[in-house]
């Protein structure tokens, strides 16, 4: 990293920990609930931007996620923290045993086995033989957590504060992965799997290992979102989350660590800023947005921004050369 | 110069010494509705009580104060179902929610409604576990629970034909369970009476293989526990396979436009259902004076509202009930007292209701709307029978 990276890193990390005393507990909610995302969606970029498999099917492990959370809680009287790293092992060995299978699937085979295991998640959560467990349509409600040690913050804050110090691990452990041998061997097999095989790569076992990583991220995220919504049900995974997982993905920037976070905001803010200018027609405007934003920013939030600070280098330098 | 601080200076004061009759000006009403996804037709009632906040307001508000009329999509899920209600709760602070339509939308809230002791009004769901004062004592339901009406249906086929063998088909959910149990409760000790009941699942492409197995049962009387689009199949398949058994159809598809028309309207006579409210398609209400106040109420506040979806006459009565509510809290516009008032209706009618059904409730009974009448279906229309059934 840069030294200038670093001093963005800071200050950004900075703002996001003024931010709950400075806006309401609403606010302070959502931001959780965008940090959520964003760890979900890094999982997914981490396949689909670095590995080049697509997948439609992220909603089934975010909610294996929040299942496996909200179980433990609810059951077995688990503390929340500690069902994170439940949910992280649960999602893990859980994608890397679908990615096996799926490896035999290319491109648009693999996002359509994705789909379907995102489609028939909620109706095995409904299955009644599970209800003792899940609790079927009726779902799990959960108690919010109260901060610990005394400290002077209110269930919002002290969630929000929870969350972004796992986002923070999480980002750094995405970075480090990304960085090293293993994100080498991703794009690696991304770009040309075949070169990638004769150099020694294991393409088989660094795909479905991608896989279960990625699915690990996004089970975390799933964990954290059912503590923060204190509510799961097979009604709040249906296809429609792993739809704007993908969305989130893309227009935050394929590829790019930090897109995952433009995504995430993206994913919370623009349906309420659609629905705040149309109530008839809320994802027509969403779909606007959408539009407006594949265009103008082809590589992404995280694209256009990398383009705006290049150009805004390249003029600078421009003038300190001139006499 | 100095005149204009002082009157400034006096303003403030003013505003700062009464911050509650200022608050109070106007009555901040909350709620989430599906304008977009799976559910988005139900959206309209939405719109229906939007459009009658729109006409009291014209009329000089409830006691002197205007509504203000909140309503977000939540798209009938319920993680956004709880973001909304925390805006509307802590960013819009709304006096109270009402009407948040969907069962999982509003189980997702109502501990948090609850905690935060917001009342969580007349929600738009049959769910029986609304009424549940003791332990949710700012919820509460409106329509008559499924469990109600499960166990009107019992009670006609107990009097009516005590021999009947019944096969049941219902929905794999809390819906479908919770009809079931009222149906049960109905039937008491004559519960061996249903010689078989199958379920199936939303996801279902069809209920056919369902319906041939309570064909096969011998089963001469059908409790059909579904939604619309399998109520569909139902009718027809029971009428094509040659079953006709007597056929029980719960409310909750009871649309002739959505469900019997797609089944085909022959196939359909004789079915029983419920009703609670006056169809505004019925010849019978033609010259209906609360029908046609609420037809020209549509004409003239929510004129694209259609006037066949029952939606909008549902939309406008159970308004008029908050209404009663607000009249009834007077000046005193606190969270506590709007529990209270509403948990006070006695003998209550808005005339769109049927003739004969009546609101009460107490600080026990959180059911507002406890009965109903038998309907049959003659090939045009559904006819009303017999007498208000409950209580």
């Amino acid at each position: 990293m840069s030294r200038r990276q670093m001093i963005v890193v800071a200050l950004v990390l900075l703002a996001a920990c003024m931010l709950p005393f400075v806006v309401s507990n609403y606010r302070t909610f959502q931001f959780t609930l965008a940090l959520v995302y964003a760890i979900a969606l890094l999982g997914l970029n981490m396949l689909t931007g670095y590995n080049g498999q697509i997948s439609l099917g992220h909603g089934a492990f975010y909610a294996i996620g929040a299942y496996t959370a909200a179980i433990l809680m609810d059951q077995y009287g688990v503390p929340y923290w500690a069902t994170i790293p439940a949910a992280a092992v649960v999602c893990l060995i859980a994608g890397f045993l679908f990615g096996l299978p799926a490896l035999r699937l290319e491109g648009l085979y693999l996002a359509l086995a994705t789909f379907a295991l995102a489609v028939s998640l909620p109706a095995l959560l409904k299955y009644h033989h599970l209800e003792q467990w899940t609790g079927g349509v009726q779902g799990i409600v959960l108690l919010k957590p109260d901060a610990p040690f005394g400290l002077p913050l209110n269930p919002d804050q002290w969630l929000y504060f929870f969350t972004l110090a796992i986002t923070v691990l999480m980002f750094v452990l995405a970075w480090n992965i990304l960085r090293g041998r293993m994100g080498h061997a991703m794009v690696a097999i991304r770009d040309q799997h075949i070169a990638a095989e004769a150099m020694g790569i294991h393409t088989a076992m660094v795909k479905s290992m991608t896989f279960g990583i990625s699915a690990m991220y996004t089970g975390i995220a799933g964990a954290l979102g059912a503590i923060a919504i204190q509510f799961v049900a097979p009604d709040s995974f249906n296809i429609f989350v792993s739809i704007m997982l993908l969305v989130g993905v893309v227009i935050g920037g394929l590829a790019s660590i930090s897109g995952a976070i433009y995504g995430a905001l993206f994913i919370q803010f623009v349906p309420n800023i659609a629905d705040a200018i149309s109530k008839a027609a809320p994802w027509a405007i969403f779909g606007i947005f959408l539009l407006g934003f594949v265009y103008v920013m082809p590589m992404g939030i995280a694209g256009a921004v990398r383009m705006a600070v290049a150009r805004l280098t390249r003029k600078a330098q421009n003038q300190a050369a001139k006499p | 110069m100095k005149m204009k601080y002082v009157s400034i200076a006096a303003l403030l004061a003013a505003a700062l010494a009464s911050p509650t009759a200022l608050a109070q000006k106007t009555i901040k009403i909350g709620n989430t509705n599906p304008y977009s996804g799976p559910a988005s037709a139900y959206g309209t009632i939405g719109k229906t009580i939007g459009a009658y906040w729109k006409m009291v307001n014209e009329k000089g508000g409830i006691n002197g104060r205007m509504v203000e009329w909140i309503s977000y999509d939540d798209g009938y899920s319920p993680p956004k179902t709880v973001e909304m209600a925390r805006r509307l709760v802590e960013q819009d602070q709304v006096l109270l929610i009402f009407q948040s339509l969907g069962t999982p939308p509003n189980s997702a809230i109502h501990k948090y409604m609850n905690a935060k002791k917001v009342p969580h009004l007349f929600v738009a769901t049959g769910a029986t576990k609304w009424n549940d004062p003791k332990s949710y004592p700012w919820t509460m339901g409106w329509q008559p629970n499924y469990q109600t009406e499960g166990r009107i249906y019992a009670e006609h086929i107990l009097k009516n034909n005590p021999k009947a063998k019944i096969g049941v088909l219902y929905q794999n959910d809390d819906y479908g369970k919770d009809y079931l149990k009222g149906f049960k409760d109905g039937l008491g000790d004559k519960v061996s009476m249903i010689v078989k009941e199958v379920s199936y699942e939303v996801a279902d492409p069809t209920v056919d293989s369902q319906m041939v197995q309570l064909q096969a049962s011998g089963a001469d009387t059908f409790f059909n526990i579904t939604t619309p689009k399998f109520a569909a199949q139902a009718i027809r398949k029971a009428y094509d396979s040659g079953w006709k058994p007597t056929h029980y159809l719960n409310n909750v598809s009871a649309s002739i436009g959505s469900v019997l028309k797609p089944a085909g309207l022959e196939k359909a006579v004789g079915l029983i259902s419920t009703q609670y409210i006056k169809d505004p398609l019925d010849e019978q209400w033609k010259n209906d004076a609360s029908v046609n106040e609420w037809k020209a109420f549509m004409g003239k506040y929510y004129p694209d509202g259609n006037l066949a979806d029952a939606s909008n006459i549902y939309g406008y009565t159970v308004a008029q009930t908050m209404h009663q509510v607000l009249k009834q809290a007077g000046n005193d516009l606190s969270r506590a007292n709007i529990m209270k008032q509403a948990a006070n209706l006695k003998n209550f009618r808005p005339e769109t209701l049927l003739p004969g059904i009546r609101i009460n409730t107490s600080a026990t009974d959180f059911a507002p709307i406890e009965s109903e009448q038998l309907i049959r279906f003659d090939g045009k229309e559904w006819k009303r029978f017999g007498a208000i059934l409950g209580k």
